[in-house]
């Protein structure tokens, strides 16, 4: 892997992230599967000005008309309206807005928290360790979404008590991960050198470790967000997530689920948008983990 | 390898096709039993607890009897438990003569000593009168027909004057009291039961396991899954044709629809104006309507803020679109509504001026009672399917979207029914969608229940309104047997609410049901009440077995 | 031997320790704040009257169990011990909508949802293991690629959406699979042991055979949606627990040595493929609880998932709290079962 210049023999090696990035883009599944994520990111941040209506407007003269390639269709309502007359194709957009930034904020949250323990719990005295580690495992033992209704029961159902729920079931997945990267490289050579040249913890910490352990926590991170998405929309579904008139995916399928006969393009178009929000970010974290893995084995 | 997977393979389409085989088979037991997809869980089997539709459709409409009751289709009174009365001249006593050999149901809990007689009247309205009788704090429910119509009140005194004959004394002429004594809460219970849980002590079982002398009797109950019946083998009727009956509770309407057609259920409750549309694809089927005897509202709680304010009131019914909503959410089967009483009701004050939908007559109003800026408003429906709102989630969205425009912020609020009525009566709303369905063709039945100063106790007046005026003439209304001085008393009545609004009066709504052709004898109630007794079944294998359906 | 067992029963009480102590904290964050738990008498927590319906309770008991003011001051540990005694012993209180005691109600509800879930596994691992293995077997070829694509699909997809797929296009398109429920309404089966399957044959009812393929009829779909997203994970896994299997010396010498490709697999190599995929089907309780919450709702299954989100839309507190302690409880034994599995099928784990 070494490229060279025109004059002297000179072997340049890329960074590390160069290196990552050229095995991402050599994975064409996973490089498509990122093509389709940003462009619903894009989709997602300039939703006013692709969406062409308001997504609580309802046109109570269009109610149910199927998508645009049906007959009965109508290309001002590109993938139909739903039952009270809401055009479909700009909630969806909407929804995209509502469950990408939910999902980063759930994520945000969940790692800020996650990562925070999980130095605390690596570097802390084995008593400390060994109470965040049972809570954790816990945590983690709990089905996510059962643990995340509870916590909704209690605190109460809608968007922000959402994210709070989700985001607490997400924490011992990071503090897990950031405990045993740490762990692991601790343990290795160089580190112990520079122990021994008397480096001092912070910069130990900062110039060493964190660098190092960034492949398992950036897996992480992906896996989260999705399961961010799917746990968001499954609150949704139950009523627990975002309320009505949100466009949020989950709702719109709890509403549409009673015209399934019906109206069937009211359940499969947004179905539709979250299997490919997922299936589009674990493609991605596949390939993630298989080019930082690659590196490793070499 | 591949021979293995073939033989899962086989194994599952094996199983698969055995098990469809065997659903033709299970039509023998069909033909004795039909299976009614009702819409929602009874809050007990008692009726005496509650004012819901779906509760007495499984408990008194089946399982009980009254003194008098409604002729099937009609509401004309003939008798039942008791076979004739005299009225004294002055209306205030009313001895009634009950029928001889009536027998109790024999259940797995309760084997009956001796037939009905006077006793049982006088447990079944004692029970509810009597603060301190041992039956009356069995439940935390209340007896909200009884309080709401003041009974306590009307009645003197019940007097047992012999095993056959029971009188009532009145402090007052009233006229309805008979068509009252057909209504789901008067059912008459098992007083030789009630001394058998004495003993036990186990007074709640009263209304859990319930023992009557209607044509149906209980078997099984399984919360939110399902209530079974069989017919009493010795209703004083003559036992029923049918065999057996089960509720298969389905509070989602798609889903109880596509029981239907799938041949789960016989008959279907509640259905949406879509699945009215859509039954003409399945030739198997009949849709049976009734005009109702219902209304619908949104009832404004003006023990909170602003709705003390009839100005606020009056704005918010200038801000609801009824024919929209008439159009979105009734899909057209509908009629405004203008005063508290369907058409069809006498009295019904046809000059009651309608308040068209006027968003900027709304805000002027707003702004002279003190609120330029709008204000929060919490809107209470509940994600159920009534009789008079086939869908009060959707008309809460379509109302929030006309409130926004006049700067009033909705926040919806929900709640599963049960729980929505209990906190309704409470008063822990403030704003709720609501309606109410006519129980005897009087319209003492819906200003009383509904409007009364008695009701704001009971929590059947919602809007918490208790205007002395109106009580008066409602009262004075009920007194007098005289249709015509009634017609006056309810027409000024009438006139009193309209001005001051405690409602926004939504609809009127037809009354649907969608049955299999198979059964037989089947009609809606006015009351929109569910009567199995009568009923038979044509066995499935004859004309129309196969379910043919038309994909859409 | 003995010391792993008394490893595996001290983590278990760990375990049972972190579960209580959340349970209870869960019980005093809930809105009515007051340890209910404690002898209690089902009341009417805004009026405050009692909510008599469970026709166990005798008026001695009553007159014993008021809700005791003094309590709410006490001590935060006495409280916590108090609770704990309480749990031990099963009293789990009452439903504050029906009064019917939460420890009986679980068990009413629970064999629903196990029944649903072994339906599930079996499906899982029926059609898992076969395609796992086939996958193996062509590994790189257009059918491992095939298996491996459809599996990933299948770990993306959210399952209320595609239980309302195969419902629409199974039972209301086509007609061949019911539509909701366990087994059809005629059959009137008395609940001995709460597995329909199992009753319906223990029923004496004229028509208990015909109940018994009913119960398997409505058991299919339901347990195809909760059983796909085990599916793929039994599918991977077994197909790379099969890859590293399959490349081992001692295979290719068994081959060499003329034994059958079937007996090959069987006898050999499943057997060392077993612990990783062990190892997945513990991971998978979690998920087919989490599935089960929202294919119950869809089906209409009287399971303790659709239990708990109906008491979660009631506000019926003691019965969300009685339910996550059960159910967490429940996985938490399953675990361990789960391990004790593992551990006798790997003998490196019994030699430690």
């Amino acid at each position: 892997m070494a490229s060279q210049s025109q004059f002297y023999h000179q072997t340049r090696i890329p960074s590390t992230y160069a290196r990552w990035w050229k095995h991402f883009y050599e994975n064409k599944l996973a490089f498509i599967a990122l093509v389709i994520f940003v462009s619903m990111c894009l989709v997602a941040i300039f939703a006013n000005f692709i969406a062409p209506y308001d997504p609580t407007l309802s046109f109570t003269d269009a109610i149910h008309k199927p998508p645009s390639w049906y007959d009965a269709g109508d290309t001002q309502f590109l993938l139909g309206t739903d039952y009270i007359g809401r055009d479909i194709f700009s909630r969806l957009v909407f929804g995209a807005r509502l469950s990408l930034s939910l999902a980063g904020a759930v994520v945000l949250l969940s790692a800020s928290a996650g990562i925070f323990l999980g130095v605390v719990s690596a570097f802390a005295n084995s008593w400390i360790d060994a109470l965040i580690m049972r809570v954790m495992d816990f945590i983690l033992a709990l089905p996510s979404l059962l643990l995340a209704v509870v916590i909704v029961a209690v605190i109460g159902r809608g968007l922000p008590n959402a994210i709070y729920a989700v985001a607490i079931v997400l924490i011992p997945h990071f503090v897990l991960a950031t405990r045993t990267a740490i762990k692991h490289e601790i343990l290795k050579e160089y580190v112990t050198a520079m122990r021994l040249d008397g480096a001092s913890k912070t910069r130990l910490f900062y110039h060493c470790i964190l660098p190092n352990i960034l492949p398992p926590i950036i897996i992480q991170l992906t896996l989260a967000f999705s399961t961010a998405i799917l746990e968001i929309a499954s609150l949704g579904f139950l009523g627990l997530g975002a309320q009505a008139p949100h466009p949020e995916w989950g709702t719109i399928l709890s509403e549409s689920h009673n015209d399934i006969l019906f109206a069937s393009w009211t359940v499969t178009l947004p179905g539709l948008a979250i299997f490919f929000t997922l299936l589009s970010i674990n493609l991605v974290g596949d390939g993630l983990r298989d080019a930082m893995d690659l590196e490793k084995n070499k | 390898m591949i021979n293995n997977n073939i033989y899962y393979v086989a194994f599952l389409c094996a199983s698969s096709i055995l098990s469809g085989c065997h659903n033709q088979q299970s039509s023998t037991v069909r033909d004795n039993v039909l299976v009614y997809c009702s819409e929602a869980s009874p809050q007990s089997f008692n009726p005496q607890l509650v004012t819901s539709g779906t509760t007495f459709d499984a408990s008194s409409r089946q399982i009980y009897n009254r003194l008098v009751e409604f002729s099937p289709g009609t509401s004309l009174i003939t008798e039942s438990l008791a076979t004739r009365w005299d009225i004294s001249a002055d209306g205030k006593e009313y001895i009634f003569y009950l029928r001889k050999g009536v027998e109790f149901q024999t259940t797995d809990f309760f084997e009956p000593k001796r037939p009905f007689n006077a006793d049982d009247v006088l447990f079944s309205f004692q029970r509810q009168w009597k603060s301190n009788h041992p039956f009356h704090n069995t439940s935390t429910l209340g007896f909200p027909y009884f309080e709401s119509m003041a009974l306590g009140k009307l009645i003197k005194d019940i007097v047992k004057l012999d095993d056959y004959r029971v009188k009532f004394v009145l402090n007052n002429p009233d006229a309805p009291f008979l068509a009252t004594l057909a209504m789901d809460f008067a059912s008459i219970l098992s007083e030789e039961y009630a001394q058998q849980l004495i003993l036990k002590n186990d007074l709640a079982a009263m209304d859990s396991q319930p023992v009557g002398t209607g044509p149906f009797q209980l078997t099984r109950y399984q919360a939110d899954a399902f209530i079974r019946y069989k017919a009493h083998p010795k209703y004083w009727k003559g036992k029923e044709q049918l065999g057996g009956l089960v509720f298969a509770i389905t509070p989602d309407p798609s889903l109880r629809f596509a029981r239907l057609i799938a041949g789960e259920c016989d008959l279907m409750a509640k259905p949406l104006p879509i699945h009215l549309k859509a039954t003409a694809d399945y030739p198997e089927f009949k849709t049976l309507s009734e005009p109702g005897s219902n209304i619908s509202y949104l009832a404004m709680n003006t023990n909170k803020k602003p709705f003390d304010d009839p100005k606020v009131r009056r704005a918010i019914n200038f801000a609801i679109n009824k024919k929209l909503l008439i159009k979105v959410v009734y899909n057209g089967n509908a009629e405004m509504a203008k005063n508290p009483i369907p058409p069809n009701i006498w009295s019904y004050k046809h000059s009651t001026p309608e308040i068209p939908f006027a968003l900027d007559k709304a805000k002027e109003l707003l702004d002279s009672a003190g609120y330029p800026d709008g204000f929060e408003l919490e809107l209470w429906a509940a994600p159920v399917q009534r009789s008079y709102n086939p869908n009060a989630i959707k008309m809460a969205e379509l109302i929030q979207q006309d409130l926004g425009k006049i700067n009033i912020r909705t926040k919806i609020v929900s709640y599963e029914f049960g729980t929505f009525l209990t906190k309704v009566k409470q008063g822990q709303h403030h704003a709720a969608l609501l309606g109410w369905i006519g129980d005897n063709g009087d319209p003492d039945n819906f200003f009383s229940s509904l409007l009364s100063c008695a009701a704001t106790s009971s929590g059947g007046n919602a809007a918490f309104w208790c205007n002395t005026e109106f009580d008066e003439l409602i009262t004075q209304a009920g007194r007098t047997s005289i249709i015509k001085k009634r017609t006056k008393l309810y027409q000024d009545a009438q006139q009193i609410f309209s001005q001051s609004l405690p409602w926004v009066p939504i609809a009127h709504s037809k009354q649907f049901i969608i049955a299999h052709k198979r059964i037989n004898n089947f009609h809606l109630a006015p009351t929109d009440g569910i009567y199995f007794s009568g009923v038979s079944l044509t066995p499935l294998n004859e004309s129309f077995v196969s379910t043919e359906k038309k994909a859409n | 031997m003995l010391y792993l067992a008394l490893r595996q029963v001290l983590n278990l009480i760990l375990s049972f320790f972190v579960l209580t102590i959340f349970t209870f904290s869960l019980a005093k964050a809930f809105p009515d704040g007051v340890s209910f738990i404690v002898d209690y008498v089902p009341v009417d927590i805004y009026s405050g009257d009692s909510l008599l319906h469970d026709s166990q309770l005798n008026s001695s008991q009553i007159n014993n169990f008021r809700l005791n003011e003094s309590e709410q001051n006490e001590n935060i540990f006495i409280s916590y011990f108090h609770y704990l005694s309480q749990i031990l012993t099963g009293h789990f209180g009452y439903s504050t909508v029906r009064g019917t005691s939460v420890f009986s109600e679980f068990f009413i509800y629970f064999p629903a949802t196990l029944e649903l879930s072994f339906g599930a596994i079996i499906f899982a691992l029926g059609l898992g293991l076969p395609l796992g293995i086939f996958a193996a077997q062509n590994k790189n070829k257009w059918q491992d690629k095939l298996i491996v694509s459809t599996s990933l699909a299948g770990s993306s997809i959210p399952i209320f959406w595609w239980a309302m797929l195969l419902v629409l296009f199974f039972s209301l398109l086509l007609g061949i699979t019911p539509v909701a429920s366990r087994i059809g309404f005629e059959y009137d089966i008395i609940p001995v042991t709460g597995f329909m399957l199992i009753d319906t044959l223990l029923s004496k009812q004229p028509y208990s055979i015909d109940a018994f393929f009913s119960a398997i009829h409505h058991l299919i779909l339901p347990a195809i949606v909760l059983g796909t997203i085990p599916l793929t994970a039994i599918t991977r896994t077994t197909r790379s627990s099969m890859i590293r299997v399959l490349s081992e010396d001692y295979i290719r010498s068994a081959k060499t040595r003329g034994i059958s490709v079937a007996q090959v697999i069987w006898k050999y190599a499943l057997r060392n493929a077993m612990i990783p995929i062990i190892t997945v089907l513990s991971l998978q309780i979690s998920v087919l609880i989490a599935g089960s919450l929202l294919t119950e709702t869809i089906f209409s299954w009287p399971g303790a998932g659709k239990w708990l989100l109906e008491a979660v839309n009631r506000r019926d507190f003691p019965v969300i709290h009685g339910g996550i302690l059960a159910i967490a409880s429940v996985i938490i034994l399953s675990h361990l079962a789960l391990d004790f599995a593992s551990m006798l099928v790997d003998p490196k784990w019994r030699q430690r």
